[in-house]
C-alpha cells in the first residue's frame, strides 16, 4: 500500500520537497529557539502574507514577493530590536501584526480571499509543481550549506552575543546573515505547512530534541530526525486517512513531543530535563 | 626595543546619566603584570574593563599595546575575558568542549592581531602558535584548568565553580596576551576558590599573561597580585601591592567604604 502511495509523482514530489523543508525548519529553528525568537517563524510568515497579497494584487508571482518583503521584515525585525532595545518577543509581534495589516489591506481591496491564498495559509505540499520541488530543494540546499559554514559563529552568537563580539565575530553582519536565512526559511517552507503553522515545524521538533540532554550536533541531528519522521508520517498517513497533510505532520511532531515527556515521566529517558525557561544566572 | 604598556589608561571618564560611574583616572598594567583591582560594590571596575574592551563609550584615552581606535579593535580579539556574569538558557545544547572552542573561532582576526603586535616592534616573547591543532589548544586549556575530564559534559550539568572554569578555559584558548577577570570567585565555594588561585598564578607566572582581576578578596590578592588599584569612581591608588597592604589609612578607608556600599545594598533589599 505505501508502495503504491510512492508511485505517485505528487507524492514523490511532496515527500523530497517536506523532507527538505523539514531539515531547514529544524537545523534554523535551533538557533531560533535559543536566542527566543520561537515566534519569528510567525512573525515572518504573517509578514510573507503580506507579501504574498502583494504578489496576487500586483499580479505578479506570489511567493517572490512574499521572499522579498519577507527579507525586509526580517531586517526591519532585527533593526527594532537593536536600535530600539525592543525584546526579541514584543518585535516580532510588531512586525507580525503590521505584515497581516498589509495582507487584509490589500486582500479586502482585491475583492476577497483567492485560492491561491489560501494555498499559502494552510500549505499545499500535495499540489507543488517539478519547478517548486526544484525550488525548494535548491534554496534548501543552499540554507544547510550556509549554517553548516557559520554554524559556530551562529551557536556563539546564540549563546552569548556579547563574548561572540569579543572574540572577534562581526555581529552586526551576523545577526542580520541569520534573520535573512530564517526569512527565507520561512517563504520556503509555507508550502508545506502554511503561515498558520510553520512555527510548529521550527519550535516542536527543537524543543523536543533539547530534552535529550545532547551537546550542539547531537540536537541538531535529533531534530532533523524528529522532523523527517513528522513529514514522512503525516504526507502518508494524510494519503491513507483522507486527512490535511499539515496538520497531520503538525499532530505527529506534536505527539513525538508528548511521547518523550512520557518517557520523562516514567524515567525511561535519561537526562530528560525541562526546567524552568528562566535563565540560569552563572555568577562566576 | 621599547617596552610597550600592555594596557595606557588616561583620564578616563564614564558617565550614566550626568553621573559619573568612573571618574577621571589614569593608570597602566605592564606585560607580566598581575593587576588586582579593588572597590565596592557600585566602584565602576565592571564599567572600566567593559570600557577596556570597547563595548562602553568613554571620555577620555585608552591604549591597548599602544594603539588607539581601528586598530585598538584589531587588538580586541586578543584579550581574554571572564564577565562577573555569563547567562545562558538552562537547556543550552553545548558541551564543554563546545563552549571552550568558541574562544578560537575568528582565529583569522587574533592571527592578525599578533601580525599588527609584531609589525609594530612590541611583540613579547610569545608568538600566537598558528601551527598547532584547535583540538590540541581546547585539550591544553581544559589541562590549565582541571576539567579535561568533562570535556564532553553539557555546560547545564555543572557546579558554578566548573562553569567559572570553562570559562577561564575559553578566555585561555586563544593564548590571550591579557586576561581580564571580573570578580571571578564571587559566588564559589571555597575549594573551588583555591583551584582557580592555583589557575590564575599558573597562567601569569608561567605562561607569561598579564592579568587584570577585580576582587573584594583582599587577602588573596595579597597573595597572588603584584599591583594594586583601589577605585570607587575615582582611583584611590595605584602602585605596589607592598605600599597597598602598609597603608593603614587606605585600607581603612576601602573597608568602611565596602562596608557602607555592603549596608546600603542590604538595605536596598
Amino acid at each position: 500500500m505505501i508502495l503504491e502511495a510512492l508511485s505517485y509523482g505528487f507524492m514523490q514530489k511532496a515527500l523530497i520537497a517536506g523532507i527538505a523543508v523539514g531539515l531547514i525548519c529544524s537545523f534554523m529553528g535551533t538557533f531560533l529557539v535559543l536566542r527566543r525568537y520561537s515566534l519569528f517563524g510567525d512573525g515572518i510568515a504573517h509578514v510573507a502574507f503580506g507579501g504574498i497579497s502583494v504578489g496576487l494584487f500586483l499580479g505578479v508571482f506570489p511567493l517572490w514577493t512574499a521572499f522579498i518583503v519577507s527579507i525586509f521584515g526580517g531586517i526591519g525585525l532585527q533593526k527594532l530590536r537593536q536600535s530600539t532595545k525592543i525584546s526579541g518577543d514584543a518585535a516580532v509581534a510588531v512586525v507580525l501584526v503590521s505584515g497581516l495589516a498589509v495582507g487584509v489591506i490589500l486582500v479586502s481591496s482585491s475583492g476577497g480571499f483567492s485560492v491561491d491564498l489560501f494555498s499559502f495559509l494552510f500549505g499545499s505540499i500535495l499540489l507543488i509543481s517539478n519547478e517548486d520541488t526544484i525550488m525548494i530543494l535548491a534554496i534548501s540546499s543552499g540554507i544547510i550549506a550556509t549554517l553548516v559554514v557559520l554554524q559556530k559563529q551562529f551557536l556563539h552568537l546564540t549563546f552569548n552575543e556579547e563574548q561572540a563580539k569579543l572574540v572577534g565575530l562581526r555581529t552586526t553582519l551576523l545577526n542580520y546573515a541569520f534573520v535573512i536565512l530564517a526569512s527565507i526559511t520561512v517563504v520556503t517552507s509555507m508550502r508545506l505547512v502554511g503561515i498558520l503553522l510553520i512555527s510548529a515545524l521550527i519550535v516542536i521538533p527543537n524543543i523536543t530534541a533539547m530534552m535529550f540532554g545532547k551537546g550542539f550536533k547531537k540536537t541538531v541531528c535529533i531534530s532533523m530526525g524528529i522532523s523527517v519522521i513528522s513529514v514522512i508520517g503525516g504526507i502518508l498517513l494524510s494519503y491513507f486517512l483522507n486527512l490535511a497533510p499539515s496538520g497531520t505532520i503538525v499532530i505527529i511532531t506534536v505527539g513525538i513531543l508528548v511521547g518523550t515527556l512520557v518517557l520523562k515521566s516514567t524515567g525511561l529517558l535519561q537526562k530528560v530535563d525541562i526546567k524552568n525557561p528562566s535563565e540560569i544566572t552563572h555568577n562566576s | 626595543m621599547s617596552v610597550t604598556n600592555v594596557l595606557d589608561v588616561k583620564d578616563l571618564t564614564i558617565n550614566y546619566d550626568n553621573q559619573p560611574a568612573v571618574d577621571n583616572i589614569s593608570f597602566d598594567v605592564q606585560q607580566g603584570d598581575c593587576l588586582g583591582i579593588v572597590g565596592p560594590n557600585g566602584a565602576g571596575k565592571t564599567t572600566l574593563f567593559r570600557a577596556i574592551l570597547g563595548l562602553q563609550p568613554f571620555s577620555g584615552n585608552i591604549k591597548l599595546f599602544g594603539f588607539e581606535d581601528s586598530k585598538y579593535e584589531s587588538i580586541i580579539p586578543l584579550i581574554g575575558y571572564v564577565p562577573q556574569k555569563v547567562t545562558f538558557e538552562p537547556n543550552f545544547p553545548a558541551t564543554v568542549y563546545d563552549v571552550v572552542s568558541m574562544g578560537l573561532i575568528s582565529d583569522k582576526r587574533i592571527v592578525q592581531g599578533v601580525k599588527l603586535i609584531q609589525e609594530c616592534g612590541c611583540c613579547w616573547n610569545r608568538i600566537y602558535q598558528t601551527i598547532k591543532k584547535k583540538d590540541d589548544k581546547i585539550t591544553q586549556a581544559l589541562h590549565t584548568v582541571g576539567l579535561e575530564s568533562l570535556r564532553n559534559r553539557r555546560i547545564g550539568e555543572l557546579s558554578g565553580g566548573e562553569l567559572q572554569r570553562v570559562f577561564i578555559a575559553k578566555a585561555l584558548v586563544k593564548d590571550p596576551l591579557l586576561l581580564i577577570l571580573d570578580e571571578p570567585v564571587a559566588s564559589v565555594d571555597v575549594e573551588s576558590q583555591t583551584k582557580f588561585y592555583n589557575v590564575i598564578k599558573t597562567i601569569n607566572k608561567e605562561n607569561n599573561i598579564t592579568i587584570i582581576w577585580s576582587s573584594h578578596d583582599l587577602d588573596a590578592i595579597s597573595k597572588y597580585a603584584n599591583r594594586v588599584a583601589c577605585m570607587n569612581k575615582k582611583l584611590f591608588f595605584h602602585g605596589e601591592k607592598e605600599k597597598f597592604f602598609s597603608d593603614k589609612e587606605l585600607l581603612k578607608m576601602y573597608t568602611e567604604s565596602s562596608m557602607q556600599m555592603h549596608m546600603h545594598n542590604h538595605d536596598m533589599h
